[in-house]
């Protein structure tokens, strides 16, 4: 939407951005007519109450009881309606569907890296297919960054040791902007991007495209095998270390008798301070691989484990975690 | 009449000469205006730094400073203007000098703490400008972690000093008032006679002594952070920097509220003043003051809510900063009531009175936008945001500080300024201020980020008029400095009463006596009685 | 808690005559002034409990996070040191009471004598407080680049010493990491209390002086009081940061 030119509203191309302008509208509205309220009340009384002589004074009045009440009272259910309407927006912005699709974000200073499952890498750009919900888990290598999708109406802060995530479910094909709305550094107004939906053909033939090094799962395996991974993590479960086979979701015992479901965050935390949580009949052999990894092999390594679990679904992790909160906090919580 | 007023003789301004009787001084009245002569100092540097910002960002490439030079520019633009000017602004000009003589008192309870916190002030604006001249700082007034304690090479360290320092001078004055409020009133003037700027000073108080202390530790933690590589927020030794921004919030959310209410008591007072007539519903407004300095302390997390906050807890948070809304807009409806047949006219500080009003309400109930969840996750650390809180900090916090200063000018003075010009400046800062911030508003739904040096060409324009604005409105800044200065000289002499106020204050002469009073007055009748007198003898010379 | 009046002024002092010394001329009388202060002292106090009530928050959080870290870090403090600086700071606390008791019974002698007493058990805890330094900056458990958590161990072992082996609860690479908090947060917390308490012997040391020349009576001695109530302030801090820092997990 623009006026004279001059663009002042931006583009709907999400889901989201239907709803959440559709709340604009009506909290604009609400203010508005307040203001303006106001504004013609204390410019009339301002007229009409005018001195018109010297030593005049006002007349008595020290209040009104029924007035307070109804001036406390009527913004108080006007707020409540707000916060109801709000609470219901942010609380669908919160939930990934199940099958929405997995994309990875980096945040460094001063670059987004993308990663696509099917092995996709892109900086400052991010191809996404229309009418599809995208679920994108963030991460930082250094400082706090936040990812922003102003034509989809929501953000998310990259925080260094956590994964975060965002989702959207973007609705027309066309070139939008990316930007890092945490301050950052010196580049924070250079890491910006633009991010290209696509209609759903268009996706597939872009996927198809690029993928030299295989899938985000294949570069894991690879990855899997470099670091030697394999030679403890035996398929069969008579490695030293445990098996790797269909452990997403699944509920694992701990030496000192919690149990732990297995997600993103959990692993991450076993491949980064490994000793953190080790699984009961194990011994605690597992170098930590914390300041060793990268975050882009890290999310390479997570998608290899996932890929070993077909059939948990791809998101089951922060789907569970996302119930309580939209991080899916990775710090080692030795907790008792 | 008023050619046949004269100067009195005696009073606080002559009671001494001489640098030493000044820096010496146990004098509220003479800590205020040394306060108000440092602050606008302050309040020129800053506004300095607003100014190159505006500049660099008339254009979208980023090219008339170095992208470093210009996050140093809006640092030390929000350091100096939120710790060394509003925050000191209206408590320690306005509120030092005036709640002793509206309650009757000689002096605030303890004059060689307040004198103290002044020296307090300068020394942690010496590290603060230290620190600018060393080549500056660029966090952002925030100083998030793990930024700040560990990417950046720029001088964290004797800014962060400064601004721990400038804190405890911020704590001395409120605990300075609340124990005068509490000890020092003049028989009769009771809790509910309070003039409503001295119990917006009380609330105001309250939050600098209880804020403060937490932003001065998570500063000590920062520094242990930055100067002996101490790790309590660095999250590769297992640190959490989401807890710096809780503990930062935690101040600073409140703080909004160290600027905010003292003008709303200045506006309370004005609004009544040029009414000629009581504040409609006193207690409520008495009370909603209070209200807003609890209800500050539990919304601090909506600051938060893209941090990977809980769904749950940020439902939580957003609920409460709701409650903020009720008492603010309890006050604004009190004061429309107030003026329905009043006697109203429109001296200089009753514009800005009006002006406040205005902008008020639209920093308020845009700050509705952003207790709502689902809106805020677009408009979080956008210009929507910076306009927002521009709204109540520059126009309502500075408009009230004008406002309160035009007011008690003749007061702190004798003597009267240039009306004409003195209106010109109101309506320039109302027509500026609106021209600067009303297009960050859209540029900020648009999807603009704060603190980038460069943006996308389609946002150039509404970043021109806002740049435009901001001359409009650093020249309705200068103004007040010369006719207020020339006034000094030249300018009419005031008396004791000029606006015809109901006030305590304004029943001594002006300027004030060092002790206010000659003898104690004593309070007969309720605030802001315009059918009776205050004290039951008047001691007009 | 000043004895000189200021810009005074005959008009101002209708009842000059029959001031106390000590009554500021702002004042109206000698309990007004007290009151006064007594309620700025009490307000000071709140924004003292805010200042540290930070650090207990982290603490807190972190604690939760990383207790078997805490648990196994708060084993390197001294249980006799913490205990005997606990004993010594409860016994100032003691001699800070009966100063004040002196000091309210026109006792100047013993005013002095329980202050200079208070003062002195104050220098004994940052003694104690200096060797508990020394021991962590010599066993490289200070953090940042130098901390290193096995050296105490290895250290002792080399030394003939003999070491305790108790099953670790997380391996060295992660105490490493994350007691580096613990010791952060327990040289913030003890360093701001010993800062305290420097500025309270401080305080006491012109306190000693005023009470020596005599400036205190019945009738005034708030400065002693007021000292006092900061002092018995940076007991309690140190009440609740002895169990936090040094009983994390010693009934194991």
């Amino acid at each position: 939407m623009s006026i004279f030119g001059i663009p002042i509203f931006p583009e709907q191309a999400s889901v989201f951005a239907k709803d959440v302008d559709a709340l604009y509208f009506f909290i604009l509205a609400t203010c508005a007519f307040f203001a303006i309220g106001v504004s013609i009340a204390v410019v009339w009384l301002g007229i009409k109450y005018h001195k018109t002589h010297d030593g005049q004074i006002g007349a008595r009045i020290e209040g009104n009881l029924p007035l307070e009440l109804l001036w406390s009272v009527i913004p108080t259910i006007i707020a409540m309606f707000m916060f109801g309407w709000g609470a219901s927006v942010y609380y669908h912005l919160r939930r990934p569907p199940d099958e929405a699709l997995q994309i990875y974000a980096v945040g460094k200073q001063w670059m987004w890296k993308f990663q696509h499952l099917e092995g996709q890498r892109e900086i400052n750009e991010l191809h996404i297919p229309s009418g599809r919900p995208v679920k994108i888990t963030i991460s930082s290598e250094d400082v706090l960054h936040s990812l922003y999708f102003p034509a989809f109406r929501t953000k998310m802060d990259a925080i260094p040791g956590r994964y975060t995530e965002l989702w959207f479910e973007a609705q027309k094909p066309g070139v939008y902007h990316i930007f890092c709305t945490e301050y950052c550094g010196t580049n924070h107004a250079g890491m910006i991007g633009s991010v290209t939906v696509l209609e759903p053909a268009q996706y597939q033939a872009w996927l198809q495209g690029g993928g030299m090094e295989g899938t985000l799962a294949q570069r894991g395996a690879k990855l899997f095998t470099d670091l030697a991974c394999q030679t403890c993590h035996l398929d069969t479960g008579q490695g030293r270390g445990p098996s790797l086979k269909d452990l997403m979701g699944r509920t694992e015992e701990m030496q000192d008798g919690t149990t732990v479901v297995v997600d993103e965050a959990y692993l991450r935390e076993s491949i980064l301070t490994s000793q953190a949580k080790v699984v009961k009949g194990f011994q605690p052999l597992m170098p930590t691989f914390q300041g060793l990894i990268s975050e882009e092999n890290l999310v390479a390594l997570i998608e290899h484990v996932k890929s070993l679990s077909p059939n948990a679904a791809t998101t089951s992790a922060p789907a569970s975690a996302g119930a309580a909160g939209a991080a899916t906090t990775a710090r080692p919580a030795e907790k008792k | 009449m008023l050619d046949t007023l004269k100067i009195p003789e005696r009073h606080y301004l002559n009671n001494g000469h001489g640098l030493a009787s000044w820096l010496l001084t146990k004098d509220h009245k003479r800590i205020a205006i040394m306060y108000l002569i440092s602050i606008s100092v302050m309040f020129l540097l800053g506004g300095l730094f607003a100014m190159f910002i505006r500049l660099e960002l008339a254009t979208p490439q980023g090219d008339f400073v170095n992208a470093d030079t210009y996050n140093k520019f809006f640092t030390l633009h929000g350091v100096i203007m939120v710790f060394f000017f509003l925050i000191p602004s209206i408590p320690a000009v306005l509120g030092n000098f005036l709640i002793p003589p509206m309650i009757g008192a000689k002096d605030l309870a303890f004059p060689r703490i307040n004198l103290l916190s002044l020296y307090i002030y300068w020394l942690g604006g010496v590290f603060t400008l230290a620190a600018m001249v060393m080549g500056g700082v660029d966090t952002g007034w925030t100083f998030y972690t793990p930024y700040s304690a560990t990417a950046t090479n720029t001088h964290v360290i004797p800014t962060a000093l400064g601004i721990f320092i400038a804190g405890f001078s911020s704590i001395l004055t409120g605990l300075n008032f609340i124990v005068t409020i509490h000890r020092m009133r003049a028989p009769g003037m009771t809790w509910f006679r309070l003039p409503l700027f001295v119990w917006a000073h009380y609330a105001t108080s309250l939050v600098q002594v209880l804020g403060t202390p937490v932003i001065a530790i998570t500063i000590v933690m920062l520094f242990v952070e930055n100067a002996f590589g101490f790790g309590i927020f660095d999250p590769a030794r297992g640190g959490d920097p989401v807890l710096f921004q809780h503990l930062f919030w935690f101040y600073s959310h409140p703080a909004v509220y160290i600027m905010i209410l003292p003008a709303l008591g200045v506006i309370s007072e004005l609004i009544s003043t040029f009414s000629k007539k009581m504040i409609f519903g006193y207690s409520f407004v008495a009370f909603s003051s209070l209200a807003i300095a609890v209800f500050g302390f539990i919304v601090w997390a909506h600051h938060m809510f893209v941090a990977g906050m809980s769904t749950y807890s940020a439902m939580v948070f957003s609920f409460l900063s709701f409650s903020v809304a009720i008492p603010s807009a309890v006050k604004v409806f009190n004061w429309t009531a107030t003026l329905y047949k009043g006697a109203i006219s429109f001296e200089t500080p009753m514009l800005y009175a009006y002006g406040f009003m205005g902008l008020f309400l639209i920093g308020g109930l845009t700050g509705l936008f952003l207790a709502t969840l689902g809106m805020d996750i677009h408009l979080h650390d956008t210009y929507f945001v910076v306009a927002h809180f521009h709204y109540i900090m520059v126009g309502g916090a500075i408009m009230g500080y004008l406002g309160g200063l035009h007011f008690w000018w003749p007061k702190m003075t004798g003597r009267m300024y240039s009306e004409f010009f003195s209106r010109i400046a109101a309506i320039l800062v109302f027509v500026g201020f609106n021209l600067t911030f009303f297009p960050q508003f859209v540029v900020g739904y648009l999807g603009m980020p704060r603190r980038y040096h460069s943006y996308p060409d389609e946002m150039q324009v509404l970043n021109v008029m806002s740049s435009a604005g901001a001359s409009v409105l650093g020249l309705g800044y200068a103004l007040p400095v010369i006719y207020l200065l020339y006034s000094l000289k030249k300018g009419a002499v005031a008396g004791p009463n000029p606006f015809a106020a109901s006030g305590l204050e304004w029943h001594t002469q002006s300027p004030p006596l060092t002790e206010n009073f000659i003898e104690v007055p004593e309070v007969v009748s309720e605030p802001y009685e315009y059918e009776h007198a205050v004290a039951k003898e008047s001691h007009l010379v | 808690m000043s004895n000189t009046v200021a810009h005074a002024d005959p008009h101002a002092h209708p009842h000059a005559h029959a001031h106390h010394p000590a009554l500021q001329h702002h004042f109206d009388t000698m309990s007004q002034q007290k009151e006064a202060a007594v309620i700025g002292m009490w307000v000071f106090l709140l924004t003292e409990i805010l200042f540290f009530g930070g650090l207990f928050v982290a603490y807190m959080i972190y604690r939760v996070w990383y207790f078997d870290a805490f648990a196994e870090a708060s084993r390197r403090l001294s249980l006799f040191w913490g205990g005997l600086n606990t004993a010594v700071l409860i016994g100032s606390s003691l001699t800070m009471a009966l100063a004040v008791r002196a000091a309210q019974t026109n006792n100047r002698k013993w005013t002095v004598n329980w202050l200079v007493l208070t003062m002195l058990l104050g220098c004994v805890f940052l003694g104690v407080k200096v060797i508990e330094y020394e021991d962590k900056f010599a066993n490289y458990e200070v953090p940042g680049a130098n901390y290193n958590w096995v050296y105490h161990e290895q250290h002792a072992a080399a030394e003939g010493h003999a070491v305790e082996h108790r099953p670790l609860s997380q391996t060295p690479e992660q105490l490493q990491r994350t007691t580096q908090l613990y010791f952060s947060l327990y040289f913030t917390m003890t360093g701001l209390h010993a800062l305290h308490m420097i500025i309270g012997v401080g305080l006491m040391l012109v306190i000693t002086w005023m009470a020596w020349k005599g400036k205190f009576d019945a009738e005034y001695y708030t400065p002693v009081e007021m000292s006092g109530l900061y002092w018995h302030f940076v007991d309690i801090v140190w009440i609740f940061l002895f169990p936090l820092l040094y009983l994390v997990e010693r009934h194991t």
